[in-house]
């Protein structure tokens, strides 16, 4: 497992936002998260980041425990994250949101950077037109290129998506679930929190379900989105 | 009133504008400090006057150890070996003072989230702790035994007295502009906070480091899941300011020639207005803030009589907010355009 999260429990003061989460993520694969508003996914996303405080419980990493490190050594280990609502750096260019991505990575001046660069450019070719511009002044779609182009930045073993779909137009959706796939055979595993759930389970190698903070359900992509529980639940009956 | 003081003779114009910008850039290297920790934080370190003030301290005590006590008269060429140390004996004392500061007055409250307003008082205490432990030096150093020998760093008569530097530096005519003379030491004072500012602007430009100071600003949970290690980034904020304020102290001394335990206090006030007019958070607009402050207060001390100097300040403050309340420059730090 590169991911284990065992036990978690995370308040906001005295509301228990999620509680008593276990699940894990195997190497090379997508595993997402899915559940209804407020169950507690960016939450779960968040703690794992570092960005929350963990009541109880153990969050391990590469089998390491890193429950207690803060954020910015997480990243150097390997986990970086998209964050729900984009969080690009309003004041900086296209160019250096994704210099920023990149910010614990010491081969900045080389060429494999430049590729890295590339590929992300590849990916989305608007923010390579976009460069110069200020992040602020981009549409919600771009910025949400943007804050998964600099999330791919990091080169990291595991990536956190909190809803990239959200905010874009449906061809463009179609094109990141492609997108994470694509990622993902390139050796990058995916943690993927969605609403959009029918392309999650398509996608997802395993599927959790979130409900008012606790897993309720678990299982592969495939069987879940088979489910009829699930289907009557998440999926808006018939996918 | 009388306008001819100002507006008589370009002579007149020049030193009182020459005079402003003196101080100007004093208050400027002061607002950095304000500013960037506003910029990161948004939280007003009211410590940073005293952070200030020890570094004139550092300056005067340096002369006193490297030159002695007896008055002495000398040029800036022969003052600035002395000058040289005490600068960074005055980088090294306020860079000092703020990070204590930011480890005991702030990380902790920050640490629990505390809300700004609980800073802003722990700041407010901490400077008054600050400037009220300076004006106690003699009875720290009876404490510690060193009356005899370190009598001279205390003060001839009491603590709270103004302490004159024992080197007063005398300025001398470099040379003139329409009838006025521009000084070696103003010049100097002016140019090294042009350059000072120019660095530090490039820095937070144009470095990695930089780029983690304003990503914090910006977003600190992004720049957090980006790896920037924000205790660091807010340490080196402070340290910055400290720096900076050690260099304003240096000049002050070199200008004023002597400071005491409140020195901190209309010098911090000033260079907060100067950093709010600006705009607060943005580092080109302290630049901007405190030479407008120095020039402006200057000319309304000549129109109006010096004991005029602050209120035409604080008016100025006022009135500008009023017209543009984000300040001259507007944008923070964070948001300044690349
Ligand atoms: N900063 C906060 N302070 C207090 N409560 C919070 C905070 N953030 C989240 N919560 C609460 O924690 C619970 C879980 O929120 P979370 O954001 O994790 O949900 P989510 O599953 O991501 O929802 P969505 O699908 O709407 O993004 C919610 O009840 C929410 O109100
Ligand atoms: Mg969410």
């Amino acid at each position: 497992m590169l991911l284990e999260v065992q036990g978690l429990c995370v308040n906001y003061g005295h509301i228990e936002a999620i509680r008593d989460i276990t699940f894990g993520v195997e190497e090379g694969t997508v595993a997402t998260l899915i559940g209804a508003n407020g169950a507690g996914k960016t939450t779960t996303l968040k703690t794992i980041s570092g960005l929350r405080k963990v009541r109880a419980g153990q969050i391990l990493f590469d089998g390491k425990d890193i429950t207690q490190l803060p954020p910015y050594e997480r990243v150097l280990m390997g986990l970086s994250q998209s964050p729900e609502g984009r969080g690009v750096f309003p004041g900086m260019t296209v160019r250096e949101n994704l210099d920023m991505g990149a910010f614990v990575r010491k081969d900045v001046k080389t060429a494999a950077y430049q590729q890295d660069l590339d590929r992300v450019y590849d990916l989305f070719p608007r923010l390579k037109e976009r460069q110069g511009q200020a992040a602020g002044s981009m549409s919600g779609g771009e910025q949400q290129m943007l804050a998964i182009g600099r999330a791919l930045m990091a080169k990291p073993r595991l990536v956190l998506l909190d809803e990239p779909s959200m905010g874009l137009a449906p061809k463009l959706i179609q094109q990141i679930f492609s997108i994470i796939s694509e990622i993902n055979a390139q050796g990058t595993t995916v943690l993927l929190v969605e609403q959009n759930a029918a392309q999650a389970l398509k996608r997802a190698h395993t599927a959790h379900i979130l409900e008012t903070g606790e897993i309720v359900r678990s299982g592969t992509g495939h069987e879940l989105a088979g489910d009829d529980a699930v289907k009557a639940a998440y999926l808006g009956g018939d996918v | 009133m009388d306008f001819g003081a100002l507006f008589g003779s370009f002579d007149n114009f020049a030193s009182f504008t020459m005079g402003g910008l003196v101080f100007g850039a004093i208050y400027a290297l002061i607002a950095l400090g304000y500013t960037m920790v506003y910029g990161v934080l948004q939280l007003i370190n009211f410590a940073h006057s005293e952070v200030f003030m020890y570094g004139t301290f550092a300056v005067a005590w340096t002369f006193v150890l490297l030159h002695g006590t007896g008055d002495a008269n000398w040029s800036l060429g022969k003052a600035l070996p002395i000058l040289l140390v005490a600068l960074v004996a005055a980088m090294l004392a306020s860079a000092a003072i703020a990070l204590v500061l930011e480890r005991v007055a702030y990380r902790p409250l920050i640490n629990k989230n505390a809300p700004k307003l609980i800073a802003l008082i722990s700041a407010i205490g901490a400077s008054f702790a600050l400037s009220e432990a300076m004006g106690l030096r003699d009875r720290f150093a009876k404490w510690l035994g060193v009356d005899d020998n370190l009598a001279n760093y205390v003060s001839p008569k009491k603590a709270r007295d103004v302490y004159t530097n024992p080197v007063t530096i005398e300025p001398h005519k470099l040379f003139e502009v329409g009838g006025y003379n521009v000084t070696d030491v103003d010049l100097v004072i002016v140019l090294a906070a042009l350059v000072m500012m120019f660095a530090l602007d490039q820095f937070v430009r144009r470095t990695r480091f930089g780029r983690g100071i304003r990503a914090v600003a910006q977003d600190p949970e992004s720049a957090a899941l980006m790896g920037v290690n924000s205790t660091r980034v807010v340490q080196v904020t402070f340290l910055i300011g400290g720096l900076m304020a050690g260099v304003a102290a240096t000049l002050y001394m070199m200008k004023i020639g002597a400071t005491r335990q409140s020195a901190g206090f209309l010098l911090g006030v000033k260079a907060f207005t100067a950093a709010v007019m600006g705009g607060i958070g943005n580092l080109r607009g302290a630049l901007l803030g405190g030479l407008v402050l120095g020039v402006m207060e200057s000319w309304g001390a000549a129109i109006w009589g010096n004991e005029w100097r602050d209120v035409v300040a604080f008016i100025l403050l006022v009135l500008i907010l009023l017209v543009r309340p984000s300040g001259l420059l507007g944008e923070a730090l964070g948001k300044a355009r690349a």
